[in-house]
């Protein structure tokens, strides 16, 4: 502006000509760049909306379905009627198990991979191994589960053979989350912990792993929403369509939520008569994972604040 | 190149060279550290000084791709033999960083997380360990109402010298410091020189720094390094008043650095 306003003395019409051009050119760059941000502006927006609209959609069909009873009795007269209590507990059983068998294995991975291994071609493959477990279909998972723990195993269809294929599944979300939490821990610590003469085991043990733990939790709930809304991985392996009675072992089959919905609304005899209890499950489901997920989001904000370096 | 002995040097360099992959970092480097004095390392950036300190306790082992050759020997033992724990090392020879970097924990834990990982101190020793080593880092005074505090609740010269009283509470014989003040304000500076001053008497000490009149102040000898070798090793009076090589004046001069 200044070097325009320097020449105004001297304008001659080349200079002129130029000036105008340059006006020009910037109404132009404006013009673009107010489309391209009203583009991001809508990109953004339509992603909202289609979250606010999907869950507007399944508490407004489904609210009237769910009440007390709904939540804790058994279904009745071929699903049309009763509750779906077992499903909730068979997914609770289920995504417990994926979590007591894939948060140790993560961890301990996680910690390997950041902590131990030097950078060469065994890590290198492995890290490919894990991406691309985390991009492999939930219904490969399935069937994995269904060939090696139900048929090879033997142990059937049933709650472990459920949680150890959910767990595989989130194992690479798990680890992660681990990785970028044990990132997170300044190496400064790690540091100040090794000159005092304390091994390199005991400073992850009492250093590095407590400062990032509540990092890898956070990290692995939002895996566990994933695992507790997954059908495919369980449909060959842990879940039934009704069960009489709720499970007593690891070794029983049970009902489960992503599931029960997808029963109803295929392979019922009265789809259109179960459209409420679909609606209803589908909103218990969505309001347990987004539970789940609010859980990790207010751990995260309360280890934001106590955050001390 | 003149030979150092054992008796008045508790940690002696022997043509000691340092890779970081290629990239020769040390170049035949031979030093003595006198016991109960206070050597001081200066030099440009990138000259090396850093790198010695931080090899004479084995901190360079964590880093990819190092490579020492030459000894380093610690009361007339290489402590780069094949037999050698470098948690040992670590242990007599403790290290007090550039940034003060004190656990997030309370300033009890933070000196007693090394004794205690050690094993061989019961609670009640722990307790006067902890009064003994912050009164030896001019800090008791100002935290023993608030030992169960956060050290992150420190100012950043109460960190320091927290973190000197954490190296002090396991008993070592060598205090390296790497550049202890730099991230302090002129008070804590002068406080930390003060103690370096007391800390003499029943330490070793050998800081890097890059203030030039804080090695005048607090240290008895100075070695000035250029490009990965000792230009000159003398006492800090020489070293800062008549020094034997042009180098070492034009660079304390301030003609170049």
């Amino acid at each position: 502006m200044n070097a325009v306003a320097s020449t105004d003395t001297a304008l001659t019409g080349v200079e002129a000509g130029l000036k105008e051009r340059a006006k020009g050119s910037r109404s132009l760059r404006y013009f673009k760049q107010s489309v391209f941000f009203g583009v991001l502006r809508l990109s953004a927006l339509i992603i909202a909306l289609s979250l606010g609209g999907i869950l507007a959609f399944i508490i407004f069909n489904g609210i009237g379905a769910v009440n007390w009873a709904f939540l804790t009795e058994f279904p009745r007269d071929s699903m049309t009627k009763g509750g779906i209590m077992p499903a909730i507990l068979g997914t609770f059983y289920l995504t417990l198990g994926a979590i007591l068998f894939s948060l140790p294995l993560g961890i301990m991975c996680s910690i390997y991979l950041s902590e131990y291994a030097r950078y060469g071609r065994i890590v290198r493959i492995i890290r490919i191994g894990i991406n691309n477990l985390a991009g492999v279909p939930s219904v490969v998972f399935g069937l994995f589960g269904l060939g090696v723990f139900v048929v090879f195993l033997q142990f059937g269809s049933c709650i472990l053979s459920g949680s150890l294929t959910l767990g595989i599944m989130i194992l690479p979300t798990i680890i992660g989350a681990s990785e970028e939490a044990l990132r997170a821990v300044p190496q400064t610590f790690r540091e100040a912990s090794l000159a005092l003469g304390v091994s390199k085991w005991q400073t992850i043990f009492r250093i590095v792993l407590p400062n990032a733990l509540p990092g890898i939790l956070t990290g692995s709930i939002l895996g566990i929403g994933r695992a507790a809304g997954e059908t495919a991985p369980i449909m060959f392996t842990a879940a039934a369509f009704f069960t009489a009675k709720l499970p007593h072992s690891i070794f029983d089959e049970v009902m489960a939520l992503p599931y029960h919905i997808y029963v109803l609304a295929t392979a019922g005899t009265h789809i259109e008569q179960t459209r409420p209890i679909q609606y209803g499950t589908a909103l218990v489901l969505v309001a347990l994972v987004l539970s789940v997920d609010l859980v990790a989001i207010l751990i995260r904000s309360y280890i934001r604040r106590k955050k001390r370096w | 190149m003149e030979t150092y002995d054992f008796d008045t040097n508790i940690v002696i360099a022997r043509s000691v060279n340092f890779f970081y992959g290629s990239f020769r970092a040390l170049t035949d480097i031979n030093v003595g550290f006198e016991r109960n004095k206070v050597t001081a390392l200066i030099g440009p950036s990138g000259c090396g000084k850093s790198t010695l300190l931080r090899l004479l306790n084995r901190m360079n082992d964590l880093i990819d791709g190092a490579r020492v050759e030459g000894e380093i020997l610690f009361e007339g033992k290489d402590i780069y033999a094949p037999n050698v724990d470098p948690v040992d090392i670590r242990r007599k020879i403790g290290m007090v960083f550039q940034k003060p970097n004190p656990f997030p924990k309370s300033i009890f834990s933070n000196i007693t997380y090394g004794p205690k990982l050690s094993g061989n101190c019961s609670n009640l020793e722990l307790d006067a360990l902890v009064e003994q080593s912050l009164k030896a880092a001019a800090l008791w005074d100002e935290v023993k109402d608030i030992l169960g505090k956060s050290a992150m609740t420190l100012s950043g010269g109460q960190q320091q010298r927290l973190c000197i009283a954490r190296a002090l509470a396991m008993k070592p014989d060598v205090l390296l410091m790497d550049e202890p003040t730099s991230a302090l304000d002129p008070i804590s500076t002068a406080k930390i020189e003060e103690l370096i001053d007391e800390l003499k008497r029943t330490y070793t000490i050998i800081i890097v720094t890059h203030n030039m009149q804080q090695a005048a102040r607090v240290s008895d000898y100075t070695g000035f390094f250029y490009l990965g070798k000792l230009i000159e090793f003398n006492r800090t009076e020489k070293i800062f008043t008549n020094p034997d090589v042009r180098q070492t004046e034009d660079y304390i001069t301030g003609r170049f650095g």
